[in-house]
């Protein structure tokens, strides 16, 4: 039955799982025609998930998907585009070795025949002059040439154009995230405009003012949950900040330390304040994700490390993310994987002394609790959470007195994490300095300080007492009053 | 903006060969005749087949390691089935052809490294090679031979073929739609996937229309050489690759250009031509070709950075 009559698309009750990870947690969703929902919440809320899933992208474990008020049997890509579903994504989803023409040649299926090519230029020349007026793109230029704005402007037009099939529901992730405020306003009015005319549009944004201004229905998310549903009139960007943290949970386990002494760390950025960091320091970087955290710990890196040839004793170690491409090594064993970065100790006159190597290994196997029979098991013998520690591990054993931290703890379970935060703790007691970017808010309120990001600067600073998740939201989304 | 940066892409192709051959007319007056011109340039149209072929591999991100001995089998299979049971052999060089789009289908379903498979079909390929002509021989079909020695009013027909095979590769790899998609998928394959565009389908026709290139090549060569052999063809692998980054092909991205391919491969003939009428060993033949093409290449280089500084200008 659909929960809402006459909406063009409907999820009930998706569940969605990754491994272990629930992304998704019962999310139901309508969209109706001539309106226009905002979809916020912060980092893992699970917004991108319900995307994936209504543009087809995904399969949901369990759930729903009804079209017309007529549930569907299967749904795919396919299936989305024929209900006149597009969407701009949040990172480049043109091909840059290849024309304008030629890229609403691939969004376009329909478009066939000796004359594709005019047909092409028409409909996404019309649909640029529509949405961004005096925009100066020649359809015909490489989209490897356009300026960031400009990809994103024909992304936008790519997805309003109309060929044989014209859009009903347009799926906006952070569209105006490379737009100025003029071509911003644009998008807006056109998005108004599409609307009016009977459309429907999600729109994910973290400029709190645009949602607030163009959505008419707003939809809060948190932990995979849908846990406010109002019409845009009734949140202020205060009541919609306080929507998306937790009144209940209080960020736990606070450390009382205060950073003596010069800092040992700095950065200066080219927007916003500058970084700083001292001994024994535990320095939170929070925000959403993809708003320079990682580019930010890369560049502190880069400044302290050399690229060229490892040296002895390196001021930072680093831990890697994503484990899968840039954490391990895949075909080595355990032992290599966690020996790897502190080398240089192990070594006698140039070649590499086993017993050192072995010892050091079991010291921090037990250190850490990785969990193995024997350390020259390979690394992909473990479970996640245990080739994390290796990670961590790898990076503990140097000598470094800067760890830098890109979200190590995704994806890890709780019980890891429980232990990888009391080593954290204990190696801070002893001087260690982490800087530790992570998408996770409790990790926050592990720090003694939070820089708080956004669109590529730091917003805000917050110490001790006052890392509250209510403070990091409001400095992560930007909108008037927001921040107050 | 675009023209220009193809253009740019085409000039350093364009630039060498123009340099060559003055080198060429310079060394050697008599090579400036309708004969010179056949002779320094017949070998180049099979070499201009394979290039085309291992582009259109290497617009989806991949490469093929297997086109010399591929080139030398459908050499071998002309020369003998073609020859003698013409209905035989087209048979067999439509199974290879199908085969090649099996391979691109399989490199994908399985996440395989093209390199590996296409390194491990080399031998394959070499092997049935050895078996359908164990020593030289074989008689090329008289069509074939026919084709490759006409003589054409004005010019010579390598000139004509090349013409003819970068107008064909051109309008297929860069004006039609399935040419788009093939390059859309070395360029972005998740927006391919995201369009509802079946990728399977696209992989599929992009390695049976190299295979069908290069099955091009062989019987071009056949007709050239009048009798196959089982290692005929095997230089055409590397060849082939730098025909393609020679004509302004990268090796991921989905950036080709059929006609700077099928000038690569014009270019890299006359490279040996040339330094045999400098009248250099043939000892220091393989070298002095190489520098050839660390020079073209280091040009190319220089260029893109040119372009780039213009673009973030």
């Amino acid at each position: 039955m659909p929960l809402a009559p006459g909406a063009l698309l409907e999820v009930q009750d998706v569940v969605m799982h990754f491994g272990e990870v629930t992304a998704l947690d019962g999310v139901s969703l309508s969209i109706r025609p001539g309106e226009c929902i905002g979809l916020v919440g912060h980092n893992g809320a699970g917004k991108s998930t319900i995307v994936s899933v209504i543009n087809g992208g995904l399969a949901p474990s369990q759930g729903r998907i009804l079209a017309d008020g007529q549930p569907l049997a299967s749904y795919g890509i396919t299936r989305a585009r024929a209900l006149g579903l597009r969407s701009v994504f949040q990172e480049l989803a043109l091909c840059p070795n290849l024309t304008i023409v030629e890229n609403a040649r691939i969004a376009h299926p329909e478009l066939k025949g000796w004359r594709w090519r005019a047909e092409a230029r028409r409909i996404i020349a019309a649909s640029l002059d529509q949405i961004f007026p005096g925009h100066g793109i020649d359809p015909g230029a490489q989209v490897g040439t356009l300026s960031i704005a400009e990809r994103q402007m024909v992304e936008i037009a790519m997805a309003f154009s109309n060929s044989a099939s014209a859009p009903r529901i347009v799926i906006l992730d952070e569209p105006t995230s490379s737009l100025d405020a003029g071509l911003a306003a644009m998008l807006l009015a056109h998005v108004r405009r599409f609307i009016a005319a009977g459309g429907a549009i999600l729109l994910i944004s973290h400029i709190l003012d645009e949602i607030l201004s163009t959505a008419s229905r707003i939809v809060v998310m948190k932990d995979g949950k849908v846990v406010a549903e109002r019409p845009a009139a009734e949140f202020t960007p205060a009541s919609l900040v306080e929507a998306m943290g937790s009144s209940t949970r209080e960020l736990q386990g606070r450390r009382q330390a205060e950073s003596k002494g010069a800092p040992v760390l700095t950065l200066d950025l080219p927007n916003g304040q500058g970084f700083h960091a001292g001994k024994g320091e535990i320095v939170g970087l929070a925000g959403l994700g993809g708003h320079g955290q990682t580019e930010m710990l890369l560049a502190l890196f880069d400044a302290h490390a050399s690229s060229w040839w490892p040296a002895r004793g390196p001021e930072v170690a680093f831990v890697a993310g994503d484990r899968r491409s840039n954490g391990i090594f895949e075909l080595w064993s355990i032992l290599k994987n966690t020996t790897i970065a502190s080398l240089d100790d192990l070594t006698r006159r140039g070649l590499l002394h086993r017993p050192v190597e072995a010892a050091r290994g079991a010291e921090w196997k037990s250190r850490i609790a990785i969990r193995t029979p024997d350390l020259d098991n390979p690394i992909l013998s473990l479970s996640g959470g245990n080739q994390q520690k290796v990670l961590f591990a790898r990076a503990l054993s140097t000598r470094s007195p800067v760890v830098l931290m890109d979200d190590p703890m995704r994806g890890v379970d709780i019980g890891t994490k429980q232990e990888v935060y009391r080593i954290i703790r204990a190696e801070a007691e002893a001087g260690r300095t982490f800087v530790w970017y992570s998408t996770e808010m409790e990790e926050m309120g592990l720090c003694d300080r939070v820089y708080v990001f956004r669109d590529g600067a730091i917003v805000a600073e917050l110490k001790g007492e006052a890392i509250t998740e209510k403070a990091i939201l409001a400095a992560s989304f930007k909108g008037e009053g927001a921040a107050a | 903006m675009r023209r220009s940066s193809d253009t740019m892409r085409l000039l350093v192709p364009v630039l060498s060969l123009a340099a060559l051959l003055a080198g060429v007319f310079y060394l050697q007056p008599r090579a400036m005749s309708y004969t010179g011109l056949n002779l320094l340039f017949n070998l180049a149209v099979p070499i201009a087949l394979a290039t085309v072929a291992q582009m259109l591999i290497m617009a989806v991100n991949d490469l093929d390691l297997s086109m010399g001995t591929f080139v030398s089998f459908v050499a071998c299979v002309t020369a003998t089935f073609l020859n003698d049971t013409p209905l035989l052999g087209i048979a067999i060089l439509a199974a290879s052809i199908a085969v090649y789009a099996i391979l691109g289908v399989v490199i994908y379903l399985r996440n395989l490294p093209a390199i590996v498979v296409t390194l491990g079909m080399s031998f394959v390929w070499g092997g049935l090679a050895v078996l359908i002509l164990p020593s030289p021989g074989g008689e090329a079909p008289a069509w074939a031979r026919a084709i490759m020695t006409v003589k054409p009013p004005f010019a010579p027909v390598a000139i004509f073929a090349s013409v003819l095979i970068a107008v064909v590769a051109h309008m297929i790899v860069m004006r039609s739609s399935l040419g788009v998609l093939i390059r859309a998928l070395g360029g972005n394959a998740k927006t391919v996937e995201r369009s509802g565009t079946s990728i399977l389908k696209i992989r599929a026709l992009a390695y049976g229309l190299a295979g069908l290139f290069a099955v091009l090549a062989g019987v071009a060569l056949v007709g050239l050489a009048t009798s196959a052999d089982a290692n005929i063809a095997l230089r055409y692998t590397l060849l082939s690759i730098a025909g393609v980054i020679l004509g302004g092909g990268e090796f991921i991205g989905g950036r080709v250009s059929p006609i700077g391919a099928v000038i690569g491969a014009l270019t890299l003939t006359l490279a040996g031509s040339f330094l045999s009428f400098l009248h250099i060993s043939p000892d220091w033949q393989i070298g002095a070709q190489g520098a050839i093409l660390i020079v073209v290449l280091a040009l190319r280089l220089l260029l893109n950075r040119l372009e780039s500084r213009g673009a973030t200008r």
